[in-house]
């Protein structure tokens, strides 16, 4: 428990102190999101239509961008050798740094995005869903990218293998996310595409950290 | 039961060539092991074995007189690994980085004792550095202060001497010898000659044969 908390607090501090590594996604999801009205069409009823897709889409992607750093520092000046050495549960240890990433990409991401919802036009009435699908499924999405990161982080241009890797299990995030959205427009019930977000953070929840600890384990072995 | 650390028949192979082979080698409380070799003859691959980082090898590996894979938990309670790479944290202070890996060893600490460690490598004045301000000699004094920090007896020290400074190398050497009287055990790789002392052995890797034990 002091390891998983110590681990947490150090995580917290060194995203911190290298700021740009947690501002990048954020700016990336804003440019992105500024650009589409631009490049398609300011019509707001259009906009509206595509509006849930594109949000989602573009979160996914930024958060896709942040995953490669989540264990290359650590790797390159050989934390992560004395995380593994370390007599403490080490998918305990991988939960917790994969915590601090969800906390410092995925919540702002979930926080930043009905503000560029209106942006979009997006109906009232969607954006706590939106919020909320968003944090559910990022949460996952942390989880799920942080086995890739960790397959990859002995590789030295790991990020588009990394890419392959985790977007083929990103996609049912993908599909029940934005259709939690699209639900919470058309005014239908949005509560079982939150219940499927949610079950999907729970199974991710419970075997994630065993794949992150053994992917972890295999790249320094390699 | 006694610290010992045992590898009976151990052997490497890496790019289809023999690192080593047939190497026997133990290491009870009391001595320090030196593991010597050219560049590339394989010392960080037998440590990173013997520390159990590795699995890509053949032969036995026994802590305590049971095998390793059984008692891999208190043999990682008791060991202390430092590799080619510091493990410190450049945006981290000296204390910082102190602090993350007493907890990881389980205990919060206290900062008086990270003070006393970091006095003790003569990192005095500088805890609160971030510790890529300091130079790489001092970094690797930060990862040194680990050994005062925190008690555990088998240490595996991969070129501990690299940057260290003429005064700083005989304080290690010093502190190696005071470990192995406190009936500790280290198991070290280096190019600097070690002073002879009575529980030093060397252990020489040569041209893809086994390992000579001197």
């Amino acid at each position: 428990m002091v390891a998983i908390r110590a681990t947490l607090k150090r995580d917290l501090v060194l995203l911190l102190r290298r700021r740009s590594e947690v501002l990048n996604p954020l700016v990336f999801f804003a440019l992105v999101i500024t650009l589409f009205p631009i490049g398609i069409s300011p019509d707001p009823a259009l906009l509206a239509t595509i509006a849930p897709g594109l949000l989602w889409v573009a979160a996914l992607l930024a958060a896709l961008l942040s995953l490669d750093g989540l264990f290359r520092s650590d790797y390159e000046d050989g934390s992560l050798e004395q995380l593994l050495l370390s007599p403490q549960p080490l998918p305990a240890l991988a939960l917790a740094k994969v915590a601090v990433h969800w906390l410092l990409t995925g919540l702002p991401l979930a926080l930043m995005a009905p503000v560029l919802g209106i942006m979009l036009s997006l109906p009232a009435g969607s954006y706590l869903v939106l919020a909320l699908s968003l944090a559910l499924g990022s949460a996952s999405l942390s989880l799920i990218g942080a086995i890739g990161a960790a397959l990859t982080v002995g590789l030295s241009r790991g990020g588009v293998l990394l890419s392959l890797l985790v977007l083929p299990l990103y996609i049912p995030v993908l599909i029940f996310g934005a259709g939690a959205v699209q639900a919470a427009i058309q005014g239908a019930g949005v509560s079982a595409h939150l219940a499927i977000l949610g079950a999907l953070l729970a199974v991710a929840l419970i075997f994630a950290p065993w794949a992150i600890a053994a992917s972890l384990r295999i790249s320094i072995n390699g | 039961m006694s610290l010992r650390l045992q590898a009976r028949k151990l052997a490497c192979e890496r790019d289809d060539r023999w690192l080593f082979h047939d190497l026997d080698l133990e290491l009870c409380a009391g001595q320090i092991v030196r593991v010597e070799g050219p560049n590339g003859s394989g010392k960080t691959t037998l440590l990173k074995i013997l520390s159990g980082q590795l699995a890509d090898y053949r032969g036995e590996l026994f802590w305590k007189g049971a095998p390793m894979h059984r008692v891999r938990r208190d043999f990682l309670a008791n060991l202390l690994y430092l590799g080619h790479a510091s493990g410190v944290k450049a945006a981290l202070t000296p204390l910082e980085n102190l602090a993350w890996y007493q907890a990881l060893a389980g205990a919060p600490g206290d900062e008086d004792d990270r003070l006393a460690a970091l006095e003790a490598v003569g990192l005095a004045g500088f805890e609160d550095l971030p510790a890529g301000q300091l130079s790489a000699g001092q970094q690797r004094r930060v990862a040194l202060a680990r050994l005062e920090l925190m008690p555990r007896p088998l240490w595996v020290l991969d070129e501990p001497f690299t940057a260290i400074d003429r005064e700083g190398v005989a304080a290690l050497e010093a502190r190696l010898e005071a470990h192995t009287r406190c009936g500790g055990c280290v198991l070290v790789t280096t190019h600097h000659a070690l002073r002879a002392s009575a529980g030093l052995r060397s252990v020489c890797l040569g041209e893809g044969g086994a390992g000579v034990e001197r």
